[in-house]
This record gives C-alpha cells, structure tokens and sequence, in this order.
C-alpha cells in the first residue's frame, strides 16, 4: 500500500494490524477478493496500492477463497473442512481450495446445453433471453471464471447470477475489472477456452454464425491445457506437512 | 477538565469510523468524526463503459449492497435519457424493499440493541413472566416459558463457559442500561431468530439479481427475463417465493420488531431529548410508482426540512450546481482551486492527499485534515439524512400513512412530538418505516403480478443500449435513498466513456467533518452534550452513533486529556 494512511483502524495501518493479526496463525483464509486478489480496490489505476493478503504475508500458507464476496456456504465450507478433516483442504495453483473452485461456472451452468447447441442470448430480455439461452454473447464470464456458483449457487441454493439472466463477472478470478468490459467477450482473454471435445461438437452445432468463436475457442483450449495441468500437478500440497 | 476518548472503530461490524470526543463534567463538550479508509472508486471508473460502473461502485458497501448499483444505473440512464419499463422499476423497487426490510432488522438487533439491551442481565429472568410479556405486546407463536427458558440456558452456558461469543466485550451490568430482565431476555431471544430470518429476506435478491451481496443491476432495466411459461425464467414459482418470503417479513416485522421497539423505549424516554444535532433534514426521495422523473409518486417523497419547521418542505434538484457541493477543508483531498472551495459532484475531483499523522498514531489533529470523507453541504447548511428525515420529509409532506404510525407512536410512548428529534426518534424512525416499507412490499408485488397477468412481460429497454447511440457528451444523476439515508451519484459521459464519476453517500453526510465555515455535520452535532457516566465504558456515545446506522463497532479506545492511553474496551 503507497501510504500507510489510506486505511487505518485505531490508529494502526491496515498492514500493521494483518501482521499483528497474523502473527501467531498457522495458516490464513483470505476471506473474498479483497484479500485473495485486491479485487475492486485494485482494479486500474489502483490509486491506493491496494495489494493482497499473500503479497505481504509469504511465510505461511494463505487460502485464498475468493468471490465478490464468496459464496455463504463456500466460506462455512472452507472451515467445516478444517475442522472436520483437520487438515488444510487441497489447494489450486493459485492457492483456491479445489472442492469449490476446480470447476468453471461455465462446465457446471445448467444453460451449458445452449451455448453447445449455439443457442445464445443475443440481446437483454429478447426471446432467447426469455427461453433462458447461454449469455455468452452477452459477456458471460462463465467460461473463464472458476468457481461453484453453477452448483452450490447462492442464498441457500436459491438463484445465481446466470440463472437470474445476467452473465456472470468473473468477480472470483484476479483481475476481473480489468479484463474488458462486462458486456463484451474479448477474443484475448486470458485463460479463455474450454474442454476439446464438448466444445468442439457445441461449436460445430452454433455453425457459420460462431465460426471466429469456434476458432477462437479451439486457439485457447491449447492454453487452457497447461493452465489444468498447472492446476492438477503444481497444486500447493505441501500445506498439511506445514501444519503438522 | 476535559477528557478526551477515542473510539476507533465505533461499528459493530464493516467500515472505518473514528471519533475523537472531549468530555468535560460528565457531558461531551465536543466531537470530530474520521472516516480513516479511501480506495479511489472514483478515479477508479473513470474511462470506464458507464454501463459498466453499477459493479464497481455497488462494491462500495457490502453491507448497503445493491444500492450504489441502482444509484449508478439512474445516473447512467438519466444521462441518457432512458426510461425503464414498469415491471424493472417494480423489481427493483422488491429489491429496494428488501434490502431496507433486511437491513434494518439486522441493524436494530445485532449492531444496535446491545446498546439498550443487557445481555447477562437476562439469566435472572424469569421465564414464565417473559413470556407472560412477550404475549401481551405481540401474537408472534414461539412465546412459551420453555422457549425463553431455552434461550436462557443456552446463553447461561456462554456465560458460564468464560466464552460469551458474540456477546463478549459489552460493557454489561453498566447503569445506563435499564431494560427488567425479562425484556432483555425477550430482546436477546430475537437477536438470535433475526439472525436465521435476515438469511431468508435476501432470497430475493438472489431471485431477481442472481446473488446477495452485491446482485445484478442492468442499464435501462434489469436482466431476469419474464417467461411464465419458461423454468429458466422469472415464472409462477419464483414468484411465488418472492410473495412467500415478503410475507414472512412482513410477519417478523409486525410481530417482532416493532412490538420489540415498543416494549424496549418507554424505559429510555429520556433519549427521547438527547442526540438532536442539526436541526436540517434532506430525503432525496424513492419508490417509483410511476417512473423516476416523477418524485410526486414516490413511496418516499422527496424535500429538506429547515429548522424543525414541519410545515414546510423544501424542494431539492440534484442537477442544480449551487445546491449540493462537497468541501475538502477538513479532508485528505486537495482540489486544484483550493481547499476553501466547494465543488459540485460534475466538476468533483477526488485528489489523495493524506496530511495525516504516521500511522501508528494516538490522536488525529482535529485542526488540519482529518478525514477521509468530504464535506457536503445544501446551499452551505448541513443535512442529517436517513430514516429520521424520511419520515419527517413524509410527515410534512402531508401523506397520511407517515402520520398515522408518527402520531400513534408518540401517543402510545407518551411524549411530546420534540422527541422525535434525538437518538430515541431516529432508531424508532427506522422501524416505524421498516414497518411502511413492508406494507408497500405486497403492493410492488401485487403491481408486478399484475402487468404479468396483463400479459406485459417487458424487463429492459435497449433502445441506447449500444453506445453508438449515445451523445458524445451527457451529465447525469443518480439519486436514491439507502437505509442509511440520501445517497447520490453523478456521472459525466464523455465519448462514450466515463469522464468523471461522485458519489455523496449518506454517510458522506452524516459522518464529515466540518466545513470552512466551522460547521459541524451530523455526528459531531449530534454528540453535543451527551451525558457520560462513565468515560471508560461510553455506551452514550455508541447509542447515538448507532441511532445513525453506521456500520460497525468493535474496539474502543480511550486516552486521558494528554493523550495517554488508559483502557482499551472490545464491543462486538
């Protein structure tokens, strides 16, 4: 943070007081994007410097459970883990416990027939938006954006934004304000593509009308590969030993 | 001599506030409010899709959520001059309603209560006569002597345990709290059931917006979609749900808030004259029912109240550039004319300029800088704004319904209608409208259901929705009234982009510091003369800080005159 200044409680920087805090804990929960990636603080410009949990505490594990904010029963899930199984859960490379962010919103949304159909919303409460079609073009997230809305959902399981017919922002993913506009799909996402085989067979089916979609899609599932592999064999595991 | 106390922070749960109190005699001679975070939303969303900015700015406060995203989605559309169709402005009216009815359930017992209501006092209840009290003021079911009785072990084992939990750190068994045991343990008993309930009024939310915090806005209408006959869309079952869940609220409401309120503030009538402060009320006004553009049909009307006068209200225009203007005088910002200069939220600038002492420090330097919250002033004169100026702005605009439940209050509390102006007339303020707010609920729902039935199923107009129709410049406003009172945005669109965004929040309001001309705003106004029993415990303090809804309160501090420190007391 540029200046101590910019947040204070009882006369204490922000900083002073995670580190005072942090002191004596064997692990940290970075409850939310605010600690787990800056979230909107540190959206650009960035005026405070506003920075993450584990950009100032790197001596101890810090589980990251991000969301804007995270799901209710995702953060009662995160510490019924610990206490039940008494041991940190599995983490992602990107420090995210695997049970509620292994999975994009877009592989678990009960609209994913559509977008492998190619049926798409293609303006606010048009006919498709009517029939409940994907949101895709409407500039889902879904695709790029992990996490367990799709099936945990929200509010004791009563809705999630795709469900209530706008796209989903991305608000668990590092950098969600900065990835372009909320209302347009960026063919330079980072991150951006899908399983092969489904979607190769969806995007076939969305035809002429997809086809710099398709392309696209079948660029960055090259990308994506290495960014499940990243998750699966560079996940931190060394976690449990360190707090034994 | 006086005594200064510093309490940082004074919410119970969110948010960055400070007070500086001197206190001379028993009584505060003089307060400062600090506001001791900034993050720069507003430099934030400057360049950005103004379609765009609801979700930025509705991150503003995760507690007042959705309602910096519907003031942003007004400014936008007001710069542009979009209407939305009727069955938006009723969901987000829903919405609106639901977020009030939330919040200040959720604000009356779990971040105010405790104030009034002591805890352990309850263990010498007796369960028999608690419910023999809890039966004359309300028909609410769960009333039996083995319900208190439970609720009481449970709380005895807490006590017994060393560990309270979320009632440790109160300054329990102080004088000031004069509630018989049997109503605390009535009032405790409901902190825990709103805690179950206030999980299920936000459904709503999540129904209409996909999530709660923070759900969905949408320029010129909202996304959900109305197909009665579509599972993937707003239809007869998620309707039902929304008419289910108001009307569980509107139950908890008659049942147990109000009647809660009622039993608990004859025995704290003297608050009844002490927390006044300023004697300026602003309401911008809300609850559509014939579109934004015409506040003559808002639920919440529109006007300023000056000097007390009830029989006059006062009209205010948003776009009016010598009405509102924010100073900097007192407030780490610095504007390029000068920092004696007011500004009007279209020429606003949010410059960082901390002058503050080096953190960690014991004592901000009241004469210099010594906030982060501007100063805005109505044509130079301070406002309170909130659930006490709604329901003034109400009274003297004649509407029958504000008089009815205002008159009838005072009749039943006995005291003389000067109450209302104090910490005791605020925080009933706010369940008197809470219990409006749950009457017009079931009217916005019946209005819904009813241009559905009509077969108009429209939810979004789209005709400036692409920027290529947009001008290449336009100014906007965005005004709305959160629970915590009147909150405005401002935007400037220029090529399509957002060339300057401000928001003037009710707490920007209420909590400032004072302007060049020595002003105090509604914080430091309202603690004037407050009594203090007791420095090291100061629970009058927190009554009327709380009476504002702020967000939070969990450590106190306190510093003898020299700013020695001397105790440090936990509230949670």
């Amino acid at each position: 943070m540029a200046n101590p200044g910019y947040c204070t409680i009882g006369g204490k920087s922000s900083v002073q007081l995670l580190k005072e805090v942090s002191e004596g804990a064997k692990a940290i929960i970075a409850w939310g994007s605010c600690a787990s990636n800056g979230c909107v603080q540190n959206a650009h410009p960035n005026p405070t410097q506003a920075t993450p949990v584990h950009k100032v505490i790197t001596n101890k594990p810090v589980i990251r459970v991000p969301g804007c904010p995270p799901i209710g029963e995702v953060m009662a899930g995160v510490v019924v883990h610990i206490l039940t199984f008494e041991k940190l859960p599995e983490l992602d490379s990107q420090g995210r416990p695997k049970a509620f962010y292994s999975r994009r919103v877009h592989d678990t949304c009960y609209r994913r027939p559509n977008y492998d159909a190619g049926l798409f919303v293609q303006s606010w409460d048009d006919e498709n938006a009517k029939k409940g079609y994907c949101l895709y073009k409407m500039g889902c997230r879904g695709p790029v954006t992990y996490n367990a809305c799709g099936v945990t959902r929200w509010n004791g399981s009563t809705s999630f934004p795709i469900q209530s017919g706008h796209g989903c922002i991305g608000c668990s993913e590092s950098k969600f304000w900065d990835n372009g506009p909320f209302y347009s799909h960026l063919a330079s996402f980072p991150g951006f593509g899908v399983e092969s085989n489904a979607d190769k067979v969806g995007l076939v089916a969305a035809g002429a009308a997809a086809a710099g979609m398709a392309a696209h899609a079948i660029f960055t599932n090259i990308r994506k590969k290495a960014l499940i592999r990243d998750t699966v064999e560079e996940g931190i595991k060394g976690l449990d030993n360190e707090l034994k | 001599m006086s005594n200064r106390i510093v309490i940082d922070p004074i919410t119970r749960i969110e948010g960055h506030l400070r007070l500086e109190v001197e206190i001379e005699n028993g009584m505060v001679k003089d307060a400062y409010s600090s506001g001791t975070m900034v993050r720069g939303l507003e430099q934030i969303v400057k360049g950005r899709d103004p379609r765009d900015v609801w979700a930025f700015v509705g991150r503003a406060c995760g507690v007042c959520t959705t309602v910096h995203s519907l003031a942003s989605v007004r400014a936008v559309e007001d710069a542009l001059d979009i209407a939305v169709p009727q069955n938006a402005e009723l969901v987000r009216n829903l919405m609106f309603c639901a977020q009030y009815m939330h919040d200040h359930v959720v604000h009356f017992y779990h971040l105010h209560a405790l104030d009034w209501v002591d805890v352990v006092s309850l263990l010498k209840a007796n369960p028999e006569a608690t419910s023999n009290i809890a039966k004359s003021i309300s028909n609410h079911s769960k009333s039996s002597p083995k319900y208190f009785a439970d609720v009481q072990q449970r709380i005895k084992k807490f006590v017994e345990s060393g560990q309270l939990g979320i009632f440790a750190n109160g300054y329990w068994g102080h004088p000031a709290y004069k509630l018989p045991p049997e109503v605390n343990l009535i009032a405790v008993t409901h902190y825990l059931e709103a805690l179950e309930w206030q999980k299920d009024i936000v459904k709503i939310h999540a129904i209409f917006g996909g999530k709660n915090p923070h759900p969905n806005y949408l320029v010129g209408g909202m996304a959900c979609a109305v197909n009665v006959n579509e599972v993937n869309a707003i239809n007869a079952e998620r309707l039902a749900q929304v008419g289910q869940l108001l009307k569980e609220a509107k139950d908890f409401i008659e049942m147990v808030y109000w009647p809660d309120v009622l039993a608990i503030a004859p025995f704290y009538l003297d608050w009844g004259g002490i927390g006044g402060g300023l004697t300026n009320y602003l309401c911008y006004g809300d609850l559509p029912v014939g579109g934004y553009n015409d506040p003559t049909g808002f639920k919440f009307p529109r006007g300023i109240i000056l000097d007390r006068n009830l029989n006059e209200v006062i009209d205010i225009d948003g776009k009016d550039e010598d009405q509102i203007k924010e100073y900097v005088k007192h407030s780490w910002y610095s504007y390029d004319a000068g920092d004696e200069e007011a500004l009007f939220p279209w020429n606003g600038q949010t410059n960082l300029n901390y002058t503050g002492p080096e953190p960690p420090f014991d004592h901000l330097d009241v004469e210099q800088k010594y906030s982060w919250v501007k100063t805005p002033r109505w044509k130079g004169m301070p406002m309170e704004v909130g659930p006490l100026s709604r329901m003034l702005v109400g009274f003297a605009s004649g509407r029958s319904e504000y008089k009815d439940i205002i008159t009838d209050t005072l009749e039943r509390l006995n005291v003389p209608v000067d109450a209302v102006f104090s910490t005791l007339g605020r925080t009933a303020a706010r369940a008197m409208e809470t219990k409006l707010i749950a009457d017009w609920s079931l009217d916005f729902f019946d209005m819904l259901i009813n241009n559905i039935k009509a077969g108009d199923q429209n939810m979004a107009n789209k005709e400036k929705w692409e920027p290529s129709t947009w001008p290449v410049e336009a100014k906007g406003v965005g005004l709305t009234e959160a629970p915590r009172g009147a909150l405005a945005h401002w935007i400037v669109v220029n090529n399509k982009k957002v060339e300057n965004y401000q928001l003037v929040v009710p707490s920007t309001w209420n909590s400032s510091p004072r302007d060049p001309k020595g002003q105090r705003s509604s914080y430091e106004a309202s603690l004037i003369g407050t009594p203090v029993h007791d420095p090291e415990q100061p629970v009058e303090i927190l009554r009327t800080i709380h009476s504002f809804d702020p967000c939070m309160a969990c450590a106190v501090h306190l510093y003898d005159p020299k700013g020695k420190y001397i105790h440090q007391v936990s509230v949670h």
